[in-house]
């Protein structure tokens, strides 16, 4: 951290600029600077699957952050809120990083690919120019490994990634590589990816360089109809249930996985796309939408879902319960969180409709 | 059906003049509960196609604005160190002030600019340039007044607690003071307004336990200390040898922004022939009725851009109180359109020079520091007892 930006984020600056935040002022100026905000400009975009017809297109883009960065571990993902043309409208959607660990304000990667209904990650990838600005979060998650050159350990390492979910994961390859992990350690990752096709594989030249490389890294390709399967994964690593793993993939992969390895199995950590979908057949009771006056039966989806099928528009960022566009006051009622099962029936709650789905009558202020 | 069906609510004529009008004044129309939902439809249009329209002119707007509160900020505090500057200081700051209190602040907390996603500007996370905290504000003003506007005994902004704004509140001795109150408010209003969730006169009354005061109180203290340290201890110390005339600087500037909303917001809500209404006449309102209160609870002041904007467009009082949560640079484009409904329902728009509405007000202040006497209240159709307007 450099004299000015700690001289910039002091108590003493911030009571001169109170109850404003230093950065009002200091955008003003110049859009890199910051004293407690994060943002990043894009320095480069560079098309990963130029070839791949038919196919949603994936770009990787390279990020200058401002000097409030404070680097990130490999596996986590940041918050990038970004204004569309047109709209003025800001969204903030949740992308893993896919470079190897950042030191504080150092340059960074995301690889997006762009969804037919992501209207930030379409944007991101399709028309974004150089110097761009973004805004973005600190960097976040828990889906981060402990093993380094410098750890000396030799624990056999298991990563498991679907589609897109092998951008945290290859953040974690990257930098075990980067760090010193090669073949005379013998330190064992065994990596397996599954993706539509070929054409499809992202990252598949230098997925190629790692596998013939000498760093002790199996890389396992796995293309079109080919699913996760007990039996693979145990001809490949006898012990994975004692095995610690990484897993990201859409919801049905890690449905697979969790059921391979058992319920709370602790060796497991597994981050998903979206939250794995309720149960339907226990859903009770009426929910309604006050604000709106809209009522209908509890279909057992998430509240934010629910409302939607309604026809109503509220506001949401990560869909996943991470970045608390979505809160509202649940006046009444019990809602479960789709995440961790908990239950809760305080009134006037504050709670995030996209993981809270309503446990019989419900109503909210939306 | 046709403007002409609508009858008056009460033929019978007045019996004597009341300094203050009850919404069952017989110039009001008596809009029957079919008329009040067609009246209530055409605003929710209204309404509708406004919220459409949002975009990026409205976020270049605030977004401008915000530019320019700043400029005229640093201007401000930057000009201390000139000292013939002085009077150029004051009137910067005094301007910055009043933009980030008004257009910025007060529309912005209302949610206004919260479809933008932007934290900077988003209802729950701003708080504003003054000594009353965000959150507290947020309560009072938004949730209360908003929604109670103008009903006698819930809306606590009618007299703010301290003053007699409504012939319904009970002349005592106190009231005497009116004017006085009234002037001491004006000048410390940032202060009043700071002090206004606490409920002073609640806690006096002992309604309010030591505990619920605590809990609104101790943000109050944080933001008053917070306000204080800067513009009367970190602003002039920086100064060093003009701390003096920086720390009168900073407090004429608050005084003038004191001034200035004070007289902006009292226009907005007390000039002769606004409405009040009892509990009973809005039991079971329907979005028609809350519409048509807000329309009779407040009134405009006409000027030019720059007066609108230097208002915070609470110049047009009416559409905020129809609309508190669309951008206000869209009101006087709203207001052509809601006078036309006016005059379709035949109900008064309010409005008037910024010297006859402050007229009006100030005539309303004296008038009811004095007992009213024996004014009966008019009978409207749902009846209403003495003891529940009192309270």
């Amino acid at each position: 951290m450099t004299l000015t930006t700690k001289l910039l984020g002091s108590k003493a600056v911030a009571a001169l600029t109170a109850p404003h935040g230093v950065d009002r002022y200091l955008e003003m100026f110049n859009p890199m600077w910051a004293a407690t905000e994060v943002r990043a400009r894009v320095v480069d975009i560079h098309r990963e699957n130029p070839g791949a017809e038919g196919s949603a297109p994936v770009a990787t883009l390279t990020l200058q952050p401002t000097s409030t960065w404070r680097g990130h571990r490999a596996g986590q993902y940041v918050q990038v809120g970004v204004e569309l043309p047109g709209s003025a409208r800001r969204l903030t959607r949740c992308f893993s990083i896919s470079s190897a660990a950042s030191l504080p304000g150092e340059r960074f990667t995301l690889t997006i690919r762009a969804n037919d209904e992501g209207q930030v990650s379409t944007f991101l990838v399709n028309s974004a120019q150089v110097g761009q600005m973004l805004h973005l979060s600190q960097a976040d998650g828990k889906f981060t490994i402990h093993e380094s050159a410098a750890t000396p350990t030799n624990n056999h390492l298991v990563m498991i990634s679907g589609g897109s979910g092998i951008t945290p994961v290859m953040a974690q390859i990257r930098t075990l590589l980067r760090d010193g992990y090669d073949g005379r350690a013998n330190r064992k990752v065994t990596f397996i990816h599954y993706a539509r096709s070929e054409a499809d594989q992202i990252f598949a030249d230098e997925l190629a360089e790692i596998a013939a490389g000498d760093n002790h890294v199996d890389v396992h390709l796995r293309y079109g109809d080919a699913t996760f399967s007990e039996f693979e994964l145990r001809r490949l690593v006898p012990d994975f249930k004692n095995t610690d793993t990484w897993a990201c993939g859409p919801g049905g992969l890690i449905e697979l996985v969790r059921d391979a390895f058992g319920e709370e199995n602790p060796r497991l950590r597994v981050e998903f796309f979206k939250p794995p979908t309720v149960s339907t057949g226990s859903a009770t009771g009426a929910v309604s939408f006050v604000k709106a006056g809209a009522t209908a039966e509890n279909t057992g989806a998430t509240l934010l879902e629910q409302a939607e099928a309604l026809g109503l528009t509220p506001e949401f960022g990560c869909r996943m319960g991470i970045c608390f566009s979505c809160v509202k006051t649940k006046t009444d009622g019990t809602v479960r969180n789709v995440l961790t099962g908990e239950e809760s029936s305080l009134p006037d709650e504050e709670i995030r409709i996209c993981v809270s789905s309503p446990v019989g009558d419900c109503s909210v202020d939306l | 059906m046709t403007i002409t069906d609508i009858k008056p609510r009460n033929t019978k004529p007045a019996t004597k003049k009341r300094a203050t009008v009850r919404a069952s004044d017989p110039k009001n129309p008596n809009l029957t509960p079919e008329q009040l939902d067609a009246f209530g439809d055409e605003l929710d249009d209204l309404r509708q196609r406004v919220l459409g329209k949002l975009g990026k002119e409205d976020a270049d707007y605030i977004r401008m604005i915000v530019k320019r509160q700043q400029q005229f900020e640093i201007a401000g505090r930057a000009l201390f160190y000139l000292p013939p500057a002085w009077p150029l200081a004051v009137a910067a700051l005094s301007v910055s002030k009043i933009l980030e209190n008004m257009e910025i602040g007060h529309n912005v907390m209302h949610g206004q600019y919260d479809w933008m996603g932007d934290p900077k500007l988003n209802s729950r996370i701003y708080d504003w340039d003054t000594m009353a905290p965000g959150e507290n504000w947020r309560y009072g003003h938004n949730y209360i007044h908003h929604t109670y506007t103008n009903i006698l005994g819930k809306d606590r902004d009618i007299g703010y607690g301290i003053l007699r704004m409504d012939e319904d509140q009970k002349w005592r001795p106190y009231y005497l003071g009116n004017p006085i109150y009234a002037l001491l408010l004006m000048l410390l209003f940032e202060e009043g307004v700071a002090v206004h969730d606490l409920e002073v006169d609640r806690i006096m009354a002992g309604e309010r336990t030591w505990e619920e005061t605590k809990k609104v109180g101790k943000p109050i203290l944080r933001k008053v200390g917070k306000q204080t340290l800067k513009d009367y201890v970190l602003f002039p110390l920086l100064t060093g040898p003009f701390f003096l005339s920086t720390l009168a600087g900073n407090a004429v500037a608050n005084v003038v922004r004191n001034i200035w909303t004070f007289n902006i917001i009292f226009c907005g809500h007390f000039p002769a022939g606004v409405a009040t209404f009892t509990e009973e006449e809005c039991e079971n309102e329907s979005r028609g009725h809350w519409y048509y209160r807000q329309l009779l609870g407040s009134a405009n002041i006409t000027g030019g851009k720059l007066f609108h904007i230097m208002s915070g467009n609470l110049s047009h009082q009416i559409e905020h109180h129809l609309f508190p949560d669309i951008p206000a640079r869209r009101y006087p484009e709203l207001s052509v359109e809601v006078q036309a409904l006016c005059e379709k329902y035949g109900i008064e728009y309010n409005t008037g020079g910024l010297t006859h509405q402050l007229w009006t007000v100030a005539k309303k202040i004296v008038r009811l520091s004095f007992p009213t006497g024996t004014a009966k209240p008019q009978p409207a159709p749902v009846a209403t007892s003495d003891e529940t307007l009192a309270a």
